[in-house]
């Protein structure tokens, strides 16, 4: 097959969306490693699907990178420690999200200190690639949180077979810059997951796509790419058009294959799997050393702290410890949000654990962020030519609040990918997104009544 | 571990970041838009035409207030729409129109036509439009006390007028020196406003493009192809005044990119066919209001398609493996 190794601009663009200000500010800035915190709180349930089982009790030692709970489901991914040290707690801890799950407290030696057994996985056939991925704790670190070996999994069990793999380095969201500094730094990495996921996986083609707002992650990969001349892969670099959402998994395939997924079907249905650009980064990586996921990058910004930075963090260390690491707040923020600006958590506080798919943490002033007065709907229609799924926001917003099922259903509220397109454009300032995931919930209650 | 007491968080739904425009900030552009038909429209009509302007917004703020009030919902003035509603009234009446009817007009306008449906948004016909055509039907002889600009002769409006020998000319039409309602005279204040509109995409250019375009197509081919009657068509009446302010009103247009054309080209067809062939001189205000009405259903048969649903998302999944 031939090497392509030009840029590659896709002429297609989805519908509606919110154009680019982007607000890289973190673009050029080095990742740099924070101390050892003092304790990490590593969540037995970090992805999407069955919570592990705790593997240490109370007063164990345990090493950077070993194992600490598993579980014997197919989706769900191993934990492991982050840091050295000694277990000081197994037992609930609050999430993020407010959500409650068991977790298991690490009280650091400070050292960091790597679990003698690592060392890279072995891998003669697709079976021990799967496992290896397992091993690895790998779940999407784009913010998704499905274990990775389960995606790859059905992937490979969709007829007919999966024949693109994406590489997703769009980073639509504003202020996010962790993908674009893993394009920066970690192209090998990349390359070598990409090289395996092919040799495995029997991908036919690799596009990876990058925001065109971002020229020297797109320069660096194109360059990388260039020096690996006898790659035998063909891998696409798709410079993309800046605008918010590029990166969901729809788009992205729609704009550089052209292929559109069907509503509640998965990207296998159409032969793609869209993986994030530090998940794949991992899998290079872990397959070259063996050290499972127990850091990952974080961009911290906004104008109400110190920055930005970008930041190589343990898996568990508390938010808290990631702020005052930067300096604290420089004036009191009015919110804190874990993600990006358009789909990121506002925290109520600050001591929840990061976790595997969490990327930024952006803390705002009032001036810049709030807008406190509501207004009536004026059915100005902004929402509807907004949306990139083609939904009618306006109305889905009334439906919801009728809780009328029926309607809600007709105009296809569970294709709602919550994106904040819609809400980003109102002038009335309407909670749309909160009505759209109560729209869903009211179907997902029925579905469930219906069944009981 | 640590936790800053003193650190009050707002925990809110995402998006944490919006567009710069707000409700209020479309209707003041909409205001400010409406000012060079209303300087216009002094400068031709004089100090009457100020008076009826203030009163009339003064009054419909009143009405949206005291109704507001009244029903004891959430005071709604401050979203700036009943200020436009107010404006538009009094643009779209004759300069001599006893101030008491304007008054009624505007009553007729924000509680019956607007409030009553629930208020701004929920409305199902243009509440200026509606008074509008209440005070047609109820002041027949006060609505069409045309003057002439300047020297206040009695005269009609060049759709009344058309193919007289009374008949303005094109450049009279386009300045305004010519009868009319107070707003409507001016065609070049009400393109000046149209276009900041646009620029400030509190419009689309969709609705008024497409009404206009069809009033104008169908005027020349049923002149005998003559782009005079075109022309002189669209300067002349209320079209542009519609086009732009009213047919563009969003609680009572399409949401739906291909239900704004149709609606536009609707109000268009009507229009003409009251020109041509009805009793009434001017037809824009029933061509919109019959057209409000049709909205929801136009919106029903326009609904976009949603990403994967269609015909052509299956044909992509087939093809392309």
């Amino acid at each position: 097959m031939d090497i392509a190794k030009g840029l590659h601009s896709p002429l297609r663009k989805f519908r509606g969306g919110v154009p680019a200000d982007h607000q890289k500010n973190a673009a050029d800035i080095p990742l740099q490693s924070i101390p050892v915190p003092g304790t990490v709180a590593i969540a037995l349930s970090q992805s999407i699907g069955a919570p592990c089982s705790p593997l240490v009790a109370v007063g164990d030692h345990v090493y950077a990178g070993q194992k600490i709970g598993d579980s014997d489901k197919t989706i769900s991914a191993p934990v492991h420690a982050s840091v050295s040290g000694k277990v000081i707690a197994v037992g609930e801890i609050v999430l993020s999200n407010g959500i409650k799950c068991q977790g298991i407290t690490i009280e650091s030696d400070g050292k960091r200190e790597d679990c003698p057994d690592i060392s890279p996985p072995v891998i003669e056939s697709l079976e021990d690639f799967l496992n290896a991925v397992r091993e690895s704790g790998l779940v999407g670190m784009g913010g998704a949180g499905f274990p990775t070996h389960a995606k790859l999994r059905s992937a490979l069990k969709s007829e007919p077979a999966v024949d693109t793999l994406i590489i997703n380095a769009a980073e639509c969201e504003p202020y996010i810059c962790v993908d674009n500094r893993e394009c920066m730094e970690y192209p090998q990495n990349i390359i070598n997951g990409i090289r395996a996921l092919v040799q495995w996986i029997g991908f036919k083609q690799v596009i990876i796509g990058v925001e065109d707002n971002k020229p020297k992650g797109l320069e660096r990969l194109l360059n990388c790419l260039g020096e690996e001349c006898n790659a035998d892969m063909d891998i696409k670099v798709s410079s993309l058009h800046s605008r918010y959402p590029q990166g969901a998994e729809k788009m992205m395939i729609y704009v550089t294959t052209g292929r559109i997924v069907p509503i509640g079907k998965l990207p296998s249905d159409v032969g793609c799997v869209v993986m994030n650009v530090e998940t794949c980064s991992v899998i290079g990586r872990y397959l070259r050393t063996g050290r499972p996921v127990i850091s990952r990058s974080i961009t911290v910004d906004g104008d109400a702290i110190d920055g930005p930075y970008n930041l190589r963090v343990p898996i568990g260390t508390s938010i808290q410890d990631i702020i005052d690491y930067c300096g604290g707040f420089t004036e009191p923020p009015y919110k804190i949000i874990l993600g990006g600006p358009m789909m990121g958590l506002a925290l109520s506080d600050t001591t929840a654990p990061i976790c595997k798919q969490n990327n930024a943490i952006l803390a705002f002033r009032q001036t810049s962020i709030s807008r406190l007065v509501k207004w009536d709907c004026i059915r100005c229609g902004r929402c509807v030519e907004a949306c990139p799924m083609g939904l009618v926001p306006e109305k889905l917003e009334r439906y919801a609040r009728y809780r009328n099922v029926e309607k809600l259903k007709e105009l296809n509220v569970m294709a709602c990918m919550e994106c904040g397109s819609c809400a980003f454009h109102c002038p009335g300032n309407r909670s749309l997104v909160q009505y759209m995931k109560m729209g869903k919930q009211l179907i997902r209650e029925e579905a469930q009544k219906n069944v009981n | 571990m640590l936790i800053n007491m003193n650190i009050k968080l707002t925990v809110s739904s995402s998006p944490h970041v919006h567009t710069p425009m707000t409700t209020r900030g479309i209707m003041r552009d909409v205001l400010i838009a409406l000012m060079p038909a209303v300087l216009a429209g002094i400068c031709f009509f004089g100090a009457r035409a100020a008076l009826l302007c203030a009163v009339s917004t003064g009054a419909a703020v009143f009405f949206e207030w005291g109704f507001r009030k009244l029903i004891g919902r959430k005071n709604t003035i401050s979203d700036l729409s009943a200020a436009v509603t107010g404006l538009l009234i009094a643009l779209n009446v004759p300069p001599t129109l006893p101030v008491w009817m304007i008054i009624i007009a505007d009553f007729i306008a924000i509680v019956v036509a607007k409030q009553f449906f629930g208020g701004i948004g929920e409305n199902f016909v243009n509440p200026a439009i509606a008074a509008r055509i209440i005070l047609m039907t109820s002041f027949p002889k006060e609505m069409n006390a045309f003057i002439e600009p300047v020297d206040a002769m009695t005269t009609a409006t060049p759709l009344a007028l058309a193919g007289t020998d009374a008949a303005p000319s094109l450049w009279q039409l386009l300045i305004g020196y010519h009868g009319g309602t107070i707003g409507e005279v001016c065609a070049l204040a009400l393109i000046l406003g149209g276009v900041y509109l646009l620029v400030r995409r509190v419009i689309r250019w969709i609705i008024p493009v497409c009404f206009i375009g069809t009033v104008a197509a169908v005027m020349f081919f049923a002149d005998g192809c003559s782009l005079y009657s075109a022309a002189y068509q669209v300067l002349s009446g209320g079209l542009i005044l519609g086009a732009v302010f009213m047919a563009t009103d969003y609680s009572t247009s399409p949401v739906t990119t291909w239900g704004k054309v149709i609606y536009a080209i609707g109000c268009g067809l009507i229009t003409c066919l009251i020109r041509l062939f009805g009793s009434l001189a001017e037809g824009v205000s029933f061509s919109i209001i019959i057209m409000n009405i049709l909205t929801p259903h136009i919106e029903k048969l326009t609904m976009p398609v949603v990403f994967g649903a269609d015909e052509k998302g299956r044909k992509a999944k087939e093809g392309s493996l």
